[in-house]
Parts: structure tokens; sequence; C-alpha cells
């Protein structure tokens, strides 16, 4: 799960949905479903990793597409009529700059200017693109002022269906709930071109994509969510989706241990535990930057100590229409990943 | 020793001077006024002008968004969206917003309908994205929803709309109802602009496939120039905010330009005003300066104090005219609006915006005339030999001695050659150059004009002793003469000019406008808006013998300069057509498309008949220049093209103007109401003689400010012969004390006065006129064609000619005697012993 959703107010929320609705007992078939599934409302692809240079340092970075359907224009001939937008941004981590670069862009569909192709992977926008290459590699390419990134992604495990074979539920009500996986310990080799100058990097990404119509209850005011790739080859995802006011309206989470086996999380099993905080002077959001997660294995609960990179990863894409939230490298003591807090600034609404 | 008695002499004087002051505040404080007038009248005309262009470019960019640059169609039929994507990707744009244009109404309220892609709009003109109203239910609202509709403030009070509701909305021959969504906070007040979905607005409006700009975010102005010119067919050009200022600015620039100078005459006036009150205070102080000379004064301080009490009266009276003519500009835009009824910046709103820069250079001008009219007096004083003038208070010249002529006639030939010299920068500035140096000419001449005119009659027996008198002074003393009225012919003559150019040119429009408007009916819809079932409609009226149908669109063909107007209609033939008024005209060959070009646009774009000329109608092409017509109402240039070849290039089969024949029998009042009945509201139909009545109108509308400039200045002119005048004839109490010794009585040298009088008035208003005819000539055939890219035939106001001779004459003769009444009340032995 992830996201951050174009804060695009959408028609239709208080009638009856015009889009189809997320229900268990689908398969998952692929690539068809690494394209897109233009019906559904939201859907992302969202790439988060760490790299290296040949100096050894350490880089995080994030790419992300999303598709939403406003559903506005549907019988206009035009041919700007706004079937599908497309949203993405591009940020990067370096903990000698100790704050996050980051690029945004959103473009209606049309005109081969932007747009996401069903059947396989193949997303674009102003340039920016991720697509699947013909021998099963991601290939992602995108560029802001500060920073650009072109970059492959080579699968090294097969895709993780999150929830029950693919359909996760995020809230109390059965159609609160989206199509949700992921490809973790994805090996990444590309450029990172900053200020001018090109640096060869490699290192270790997660893919997340899901798609969904209703994927936020009303009483929600936004979420924690990490994806860990863990150095002995097994990945953690889990997530909580707070109540506006305190508490937590729904949890999940699936670990795949090192020898493929999946374990399923139920809301009871995962408790994230704020360990440090840090306020961004830019925004006055607080945020929980270090955390404790526990999680219980049939074997016990485990503990992921989750340490940010640096305090300083939140992204502010309200120019582009987007919300403020923090998405930030983070490590464990087993492994490396990513950590998204949502909502901290102001809630959230997809 | 010596120390001592320059202070004295110094003391001396500045007693002189104050006592001068005490003793006359009224004339001091008259040359003030003139001054101030000047001032005041220039300042107020070039604050009205600048603040009506700087709101004319606060709309432009209000209209743009601020974009960094636009790609703009040429004309209202738009360009190809396709063009949208490969100016998007093309090297060195950054970002590219579509944008369809029209213009709408809701009600009687227009507004500009932009329909925009809300992200790209983001990104490149945030200001004309909209803002939702925040309350609580407002959760569903949809930006992508066709039918929502963002207002500005402007536009939402003209339309009487709140946000929530729905508007039915006119635009481009439909009728839609759109939702009040919210507002355009970003859009300047005084501005109605509306924005949309630009999807929703191609398929409601009808602009599928086309757009009218895109907007663009650079990150390479250099990469980006280039890709362009690449990129970009016939149907679109390159634009930025600052060449759109540009075209406003280049449309009134003339006419701004022209009140300006007005207003400067004034100024100018008001200077000969303070040049002929500072000679006669100079000479009638000629023996008291005479005496701070004998008591040890240099030269220098006599300049010196006359220039000083000039910079008093300058100061004051620029002062005084900068606070009344920024409170003129005021009331100026108030009661006429930003172009002084020019009719340049039409639907603007403009607001007083105070320029220091030019308060400045206002002031320096008045002081500049008021130091300049009490120098050159002061200089002539200071150089009559101090014993000499301690005797004689009278006219410094002899005489018998010659009246230079030379600088005159340097200046005049000065003036003629700048005439003929082309404008700069589409400005008239050789043709204001040799306005001011024949006027100059023409004022430094009059004294000569004086000998001359008056010579003939020396010798001739004029019945009565005292015109023989006044004759004699005048012709004995045409320096004082000059004095007196310089300012009346300045003044004069700028007036019988202003006068000759308007009669002329209202001439002219009046008879273009009687040949133009040869059909019986004119029908005018808003742009487009008769599509061919309506054409059929209009044309099968009973009593309609024929309807010539056209289509008027602005085209552009540089982007910096205002559009053309592309009219399509019926030719008849290359001759043949009556409304078609030829200058000059080329045959067409076979297998050409014929345009014909107005006298301004020809002027502009270099084109002759003949000559082939590329326009941007239906892709690129090149049309033969059949002919050149008059056209007195498009300034930026209209070309005529043949309906049936607009048709062919554009497939355009919409028209907004018919000229409808009436058949014989019909009567026209009953073919135009049964042509309304079948009319949608918002067509007018009118009849030739209301049409001319209106352009007329309009025309006075827009020289009604040089009729109040001119008439301000006469004014100035007759206040500066009154008080020269009266000055003079007082000054000469001593003299009438001897003729009255010699046996001549009160009335005779009243008469005497009085012939003096009308001889000067006869004169100033002969030389004024003479003078005026020469400026006209050059306004009508220099400063016209090079400002407004038109000409015309000079037509004389005789009326005007003769009332203004009169009123001189009559003013004059009336001050004399006045003056003369009190100057010869006083003992005449007492006035002959003030001589010592």
């Amino acid at each position: 799960m992830r996201a951050v959703l174009a804060a695009v107010a959408v028609a239709g929320i208080a009638a009856a949905p015009p889009y189809p609705v997320v229900r268990p007992g689908i398969r998952l078939s692929f690539p068809v479903d690494h394209g897109a599934h233009p019906a559904f409302r939201t859907e992302w692809w969202y790439v988060t990793g760490w790299l290296k240079g040949a100096d050894g340092r350490d880089v995080g970075f994030q790419v992300t597409f999303f598709r939403v359907n406003p559903h506005a224009g549907a019988n206009n001939p035009s041919r700007f009529a706004p079937h599908q937008v497309i949203f993405a941004h591009a940020a990067l981590s370096d903990p000698a700059l100790g704050r996050i670069l980051h690029a945004e862009r959103a473009a209606r569909t049309g005109f081969g200017l932007a747009g996401a192709a069903t059947g396989t992977a193949a997303v674009g926008l102003n340039g920016w693109t991720f697509r699947r290459l013909s021998d099963g590699r991601f290939a992602s390419r995108v560029s802001g002022r500060e920073f650009s990134l072109d970059l492959r992604f080579r699968p090294t495990q097969p895709p993780l269906a999150q929830g029950e074979n693919g359909y996760s539920r995020k809230g109390p009500k059965p159609e609160q709930a989206s199509y949700y996986y992921s490809v973790p310990h994805l090996s990444v080799a590309g450029t990172v071109a900053r200020a001018g100058k090109a640096e060869r990097m490699t290192g270790e990404a997660w893919l997340d994509r899901e798609w969904s119509s209703d994927y936020l209850a009303p009483d929600a005011s936004g979420w924690d969510w990490t994806g860990l790739n863990l150095d002995d080859g097994g990945a953690l995802m889990a997530f909580r989706i707070r109540r506006k006011g305190g508490g937590v309206l729904w949890a999940g989470g699936s670990y795949r241990r090192p020898d493929g086996q999946v374990i399923r999380l139920a809301p009871g099993d995962v408790t994230f535990t704020p360990k440090a905080t840090w306020r961004s002077a830019r925004t006055g959001a607080l945020y929980p930057v270090a955390q404790m997660l526990s999680v219980r294995l049939p074997g016990g609960v485990r503990r992921f100590p989750l340490q940010p990179m640096f305090s300083d990863q939140e992204v502010d894409a309200r120019a582009a229409g987007q919300p403020v939230y923090w998405e930030g490298a983070v490590r464990t003591i087993t492994g490396r990943g990513y950590l998204e807090l949502t909502g901290y600034a102001a809630d959230l609404k997809l | 020793m010596a120390e001592a008695g320059l202070l004295r002499s110094r003391l001396a004087l500045a007693w002189l001077v104050a006592g001068e002051w005490r003793w006359h505040p009224g004339r001091f404080a008259a040359t003030a006024v003139a001054i101030a007038v000047g001032v005041a009248l220039g300042f107020a005309v070039h604050l009205v002008n600048g603040s009506a262009l700087a709101s004319f470019e606060q709309a432009v960019t209000g209209v743009n968004g601020a974009a960094d640059l636009q790609v703009r169609a040429r004309s209202p039929l738009g360009f190809d969206e396709r063009l949208y994507p490969r100016v998007a990707t093309a090297p060195g744009v950054a970002d590219a917003s579509p944008v369809v244009r029209l213009s709408a109404k809701a009600g009687r309220a227009r507004f500009e309908l932009l329909g925009l892609d809300v992200i790209r709009a983001a990104a490149v003109t945030p200001s004309l994205v909209g803002a939702r109203s925040s309350g609580p239910d407002t959760g569903s609202d949809d930006v992508f929803a066709g039918d929502a509709l963002f207002l500005s403030r402007t536009a939402l009070a003209a339309t009487g709309a709140r946000v929530g509701e729905r508007l039915r909305v006119l635009a481009n021959r439909r009728a839609v109802s759109l939702l009040v969504a919210g507002t355009l906070p970003g859009v300047p007040d005084g501005q109605a602009i509306g924005a949309m979905d630009i999807a929703g607005a191609q398929w409601s409006f009808g602009k599928l496939g086309r757009l009218d700009r895109l907007d663009l975010k650079l990150d390479d102005r250099t990469a980006a120039d280039t890709a362009l010119v690449r990129l970009l067919g016939a149907e679109a050009v390159v634009a930025t905010g600052e060449t759109e200022a540009r075209q406003g600015d280049a449309l009134s620039r003339a006419y701004r330009v022209n009140l300006d100078m007005l207003a400067l005459v004034a100024l100018l006036t008001g200077g000969f005003l303070v040049f002929s009150a500072q000679s006669l205070s100079v000479t009638r102080r000629l023996r008291a300066f005479a005496l701070v000379r004998t008591l040890g004064l240099p030269k220098r301080g006599i300049i010196a104090a006359v220039a000083l009490e000039g910079a008093i009266i300058g100061v004051v009276g620029a002062a005084i005219g900068l606070a009344v003519g920024y409170t003129m500009a005021v009331a100026a835009l108030r009661l006429f609006g930003g172009d002084l009824g020019g009719g340049y910046f039409a639907g603007g709103t403009a607001r007083v915006v105070f320029q220091p820069l030019a308060a400045g250079a206002f002031f320096a001008l008045g002081l500049a005339a008021a130091l300049l009219g009490s120098i050159l007096p002061a200089r002539a004083a200071a150089r009559a030999a101090p014993a000499a003038a301690l005797k004689n208070a009278g006219d410094v010249l002899d005489p018998r001695a010659p009246v230079p002529w030379r600088p005159a006639l340097l200046l005049l030939l000065g003036g003629g050659v700048a005439a003929l010299l082309p404008a700069i920068n589409g400005l008239p500035v050789f043709g204001f150059t040799a306005m001011a140096l024949l006027l100059a000419g023409g004022v430094v001449g009059v004294p000569w004009l004086v000998r001359r005119l008056l010579s003939p009659w020396q010798d001739r027996d004029l019945g009565t002793a005292p015109r023989l008198l006044a004759l004699r002074h005048v012709h004995g003393a045409p320096g004082q003469a000059a004095i007196a009225l310089c300012g009346i012919v300045a003044s004069t003559a700028l007036m019988i000019a202003m006068a000759t150019m308007v009669t002329s040119f209202r001439g002219a429009v009046d008879s273009w406008l009687g040949q133009v408007l040869s059909a019986d009916l004119y029908m005018r819809a808003d742009g487009g808006d008769l599509d061919p079932a309506a054409q059929q409609r209009i044309a099968a009226t009973p009593g309609i013998a024929r309807a010539a149908f056209s289509r008027q669109l602005p085209l552009t063909i540089v982007p910096d300069r205002p559009p053309v107007i592309l009219i399509a209609r019926p030719v008849s033939s290359n001759a043949g057509d009556p409304s078609l008024v030829l200058l000059d005209k080329a045959p067409v060959p076979a297998r050409t498309t014929p345009v014909w070009v107005s006298e301004p646009a020809a002027w502009l774009y270099g084109w002759s008949p003949g000559s082939d000329v590329a326009l941007p109608i239906g892709g690129s092409r090149r049309f033969r220049v059949a002919g050149i017509w008059r056209d007195y109402a498009r300034q930026q240039g209209a070309i005529v093209i043949r309906d049936l070849d607009y048709a062919r290039l554009t497939g355009d089969k919409l028209r907004d103007e018919a000229a409808i024949t009436v058949a014989p029998g019909f009567q026209t009042d009953v073919v135009r109401r049964s042509l309304m009945a079948r009319l949608p509201p918002g067509v007018a139909v009118t009849e030739p003689a209301t049409l001319r009545r209106f352009a007329l109108r309009l025309f006075d509308r827009s020289f009604a400010i040089t009729y109040v400039l001119e008439a301000v200045a006469i004014l100035v002119g007759l206040a500066g012969v009154a008080a020269t005048m009266s000055a003079q004839t007082i000054a000469r109490s001593k003299e009438f004390g001897m003729l009255r010794h010699l046996g001549l009585t009160r009335r005779q040298i009243t008469e005497m006065l009085a012939t003096e009088g009308a001889l000067l008035g006869l004169i100033g208003a002969v030389a004024g006129v003479a003078l005026g005819a020469l400026l006209g000539q050059v306004l009508i055939h220099v400063i016209n064609p090079q400002s407004f890219n038109w000409t015309m035939a000079t037509r004389w106001p005789f009326g005007t000619m003769v009332g203004v001779t009169a009123a001189l004459v009559g003013a004059a003769t009336m001050t004399a005697m006045l003056a003369g009444r009190r100057a010869t009340a006083s003992d005449a032995v007492a006035a002959v012993r003030e001589d010592w």
C-alpha cells in the first residue's frame, strides 16, 4: 500500500460510485497486471530503494507514478477529455545534503504527452517514464531541476501478492480495499545525475503496485507504511491506518520468509510505536521518523527498530496539487527499506 | 568701498523688486497662473494617458496569466490542437498550457472565457487557476467537470452570479448552462475573465480540435525560440505579454503623443505670457534698474534679479500646476475614460498612477518657461546704457532701424526641411520639430510682418490724427507689438492648425462614409454568429433584393503589431464596387487570388498594388494586392478578400455582418422590422444614416479633448494680450499727457488706442491664421500620415478663421480702450511733470 494521492477532489463519492468495487477472489496475472487498470479510480507504480555509488555512500530514491480516473468527460469527444490524469513524484535522499530533493509532474492523458498503457507497465508523463522491458526488467527515467534518475530494475524474486492473493483490506468495510502486490529485492543499476554530474550507482529496490476505487475510510486521517528488504532475502510489508482523533483504524501486512513462505499479518499482528519525532520547520508537521515495528509471527513477536537515514525526508508536493508527507529511507537491524508517513500535516483525502 | 557700494546697490535693487511685487501682486499672480495652466494641462494629459496604458498592460498580463511566452493563433479561427504536443515537447519548453479563448456573454455581462487544462495552467499561469469557495458543501466539486466555471471578481459582479448557482453562458453561437464553481482570485480587479475545463469548452462551444493559445513556461529561451520558429505553421505566431502590450501601445501611441504635444502648446503659450509680462515689467522699471546700475550693480545683477522673479513665478506656477493637473486627471478619467474619448482602451478601467518622473519633467518645463520668459527681456534691459535709460522709458527700438528678418526666415526654412523628414519609430518626431520651428519662426517674424503690413499705409491720408498716430506708433515700435502678440500668435496658429486638420479629417470621414454606406440597411451580429441557415433566412425576408454577407476577423501579421482586420465579403469587380473607395489599383492575373488592402495597412506593411503578400489564411498563401482602398475606420489596417475565395480557403461559412439592399417598392423601415423579427436578439439592424451619425459622434468624441485644449490655449493667449496691452498703455501715460498738451481730446486718445488695439489684433490674427494654415498643412500631410497612416485633402475652416480674427480684433480693441480710459484719467499736466 502506498501512496500519496493527488488532492484532486473527485466527484461522485457520495453518490453511487461509478467505479468497479474491489472484491476478494481475483487471481493476479502478469504481465497484464503490471499494466494500468483504467476503470478503477486510483492506481500507482511506486518504487523505493537504496543505492550506492563508487564512493560507497548510500542514497535513497523514490519514483512514483499515479493514475487517477476522475470520472469526468466520459462522453466528451474532445482530445482533452480528462478520462485519466497521471501524477508523478521522484525524490532523492542524500544524508550529505540533509534534506530531500524532489520533483513532481502532473497531466491529463492524451496527445502522447501522458498516459498509462494496459497489458504491461508503460506509464509516461512529460518525458518521465516507468515501463517494463521485453526481458522482464523495469526501467524508469525521470528528471527534475536538481537531479535526474535513469534506472533499470531486475526482479530477483517473484511478485508478492498482498492480502488474500492480492485483495488487501484497508478498513472495516470489505469494499475499503485495494488490489495490491509488491516486488521486493529488485536489483537496481543506473545513473543518478546531480548538478550536471552523472554517477553510476547500484542497489536494491521495492516495487509496490496497487489499484483501488475506495481506498481510505472517511474517518481515517492517514497511514504509516513500511516495506523492508531483509538481508536474508526475506521481505516485510506492514501498515497501519490511523483514525482521525487518535487510535488505529486498520492494520496489516505480510512477511515472506527467505524460503518463499508468506505469512499474512492481521490488524492485531502489527504495532507501530513512535521512538523519535521530528518537526518540519516548513509545514509544522510532527513526524514519528523513528519507530519500533512489532510483528507477531508464528515463532513469536519480532521487533524491527526503524531508523531514518536522516530526519528531514519530508516531501512538500503542494505546488503540484498534492499533499505533504514524509517518505524516507530507513534502516533496521537486519535490512533496509522505506517508511511512509502520511496525514501528519493535514488529514489525507483520497 | 566698492564692496560697500555693491552691497548698497543690491539692497536698493531688492527694495525695488519687493516694491514692484507689493504694488502689482496681480500681475505676478497672473503670470504664475499662466504657467500653472500650462503645467496642469500637460501633466493631466500625460497622467491620463500613462494610467490608461498601465491599465491596458495590466489587463493584458491578467488575461495572459504572465506566461513566459505564448504561441497565439493568428486569427480567431484558432490553430490545430495537434500543434500542442509538438510545442510541449520542443527543446527549451518546460511546460505548455493549452488555451481555448472565447468571448462570452451571460445576460448583459460580457467576459472572456478561457478553456484551460487546470494542471498545465497551474504550472504555467497560476493566476488563471480557480479557487473553490471553502464551505461544507463543496466537497463534491470537480475541477475536471465540463460545466464548472470559475469567474474573476469583476466577471462575478458583472454577471450578478453567485458561487454555486448555474449561469447561462453564450459564446460562439451556443448557450450552455455552467455551474459557477468558484472564483479566480489571481486575476486583478477590473478584468472580466471566466475559466473552465478545456475539454468542456471545446465540446460545449464548438471548438473541437482547435486551440487559440499555448501559454509556455521555458527553461531555455534561446532553444525555445529556435525550435518554435520551425514548428509553428501559418496559423500561429510566437508572442510575449510584451508584444501584446506593444500592440496596445502602437495603436494609441501616436494619439497619445499628439495629445501630449497639444498640452505642451498650452505650456508654451504660458511661457510667452510670462515673456510678455516680464518684458513690460522690465521696461517700466528700466529707469529703476538704471538707477541701481549707477549705484554700482553690474549687468548680471539685474539679470539675476529678474531671473529670480521668473524662478519664483515658475516654482509657484509649476507647483500649483502639478496639483491641479493631478486633480484634473482624476476627474477626466471619471468623465471621459482612460483614452480621453479616443476609443483606444475600451473595456479597461483606469486608475490614476502618479508618475514622479513626469511630474519632475513638467515642473522643470514650467520653471524653464518662466525663467526664459524673464531672462530674455532682462538681458535686453541690462544692455541699455544706464544714462540713456534713466531718461527714456519707452521702446528700446529706434523707429527708423530696420527690423531683422533673417532669424525668422532661417527658422521657417528649418521647419520646412524638418517636415520633409520621415517618421522615427512610427512617431512623427520631425513633424513636431517642424511645427515647433515654424511656430518659433512665425513669432520671431511678427515685428517684420508689422512693418511689412503697415508700410503701404505710412504715406496715405488716413483721415484723422488719432488714426495716423496709432499707425505710426505700431509701425515705429514693432517690438512692443511683437511682445504683446507672441502668445496670441502662437495659440491662434495652433488653434487654426488643429481646426484645419480636424475639419479636413471630419470632412474626409464624412464623405467617405457617404460613399461606403451605399446599402439600405446594415446588420451586425457577434463574431461569426450568422451561420448559413441564418443567412438564408435573412436573404429570404420579403422586400430584400440583395444581402451581401461579410465576415470580419482579426489577423496577426506581425506579432508586435495589432492584428489587421480581414474582411471577407463579395467584391463585384476590381473597380466597380462602390463601397470600396480605391485610391490605387493593379490588374489581377488569372489564377492569383486578389486582396484589397486599406491605406493604413499599405503604409504599415509596405504593400503596393500589384505586389504579392503572404497571409496566414488557409495555410500560408500568397495573394495579389489588387488595390488600395480608403479606410478611416481601422487604424491598424484592414484587408478585403472576396467571400468566395475566403470560403474556399478556410471552409468558414459563418458571417457576422450584412449589407442589405431593399427591393424597389418596399419601405426600408418595414423591411427592417420584418428582418428584426426573424433574427435572434443581439443582432443589430441599422440604417446608414444612423451608422453615419454614430461614426461622426465617435469622431467628435475622440477630438473633444483637443477642442478643450485649443480653447484653453486661446484663452491664455487672449489673457496675455489683455494684460500686455493694458500694461503698455499705462506705461505710456506720459505720452498721453504730451498729446493732451498738443491739443488732442481724451476721446481722440481713446480712438487712437482703439485703432492701435484693432491694428494689433488684426496683425495678430493675420499672423496667427497664416501660420496656422502652414502648420495645418504639416499636420495633414506629415503628422497624420506618419501617426495614423491615412491621408486626406485639406478643407479650410473659414468660419473658425473669421471667428478667431473677429474675436481677436474685438478683444484687443476693447482692452486698449479700457486701459486708455484709465491711463488718460490722470491730469495731463501731472503726467508730463513726471518727467524730470
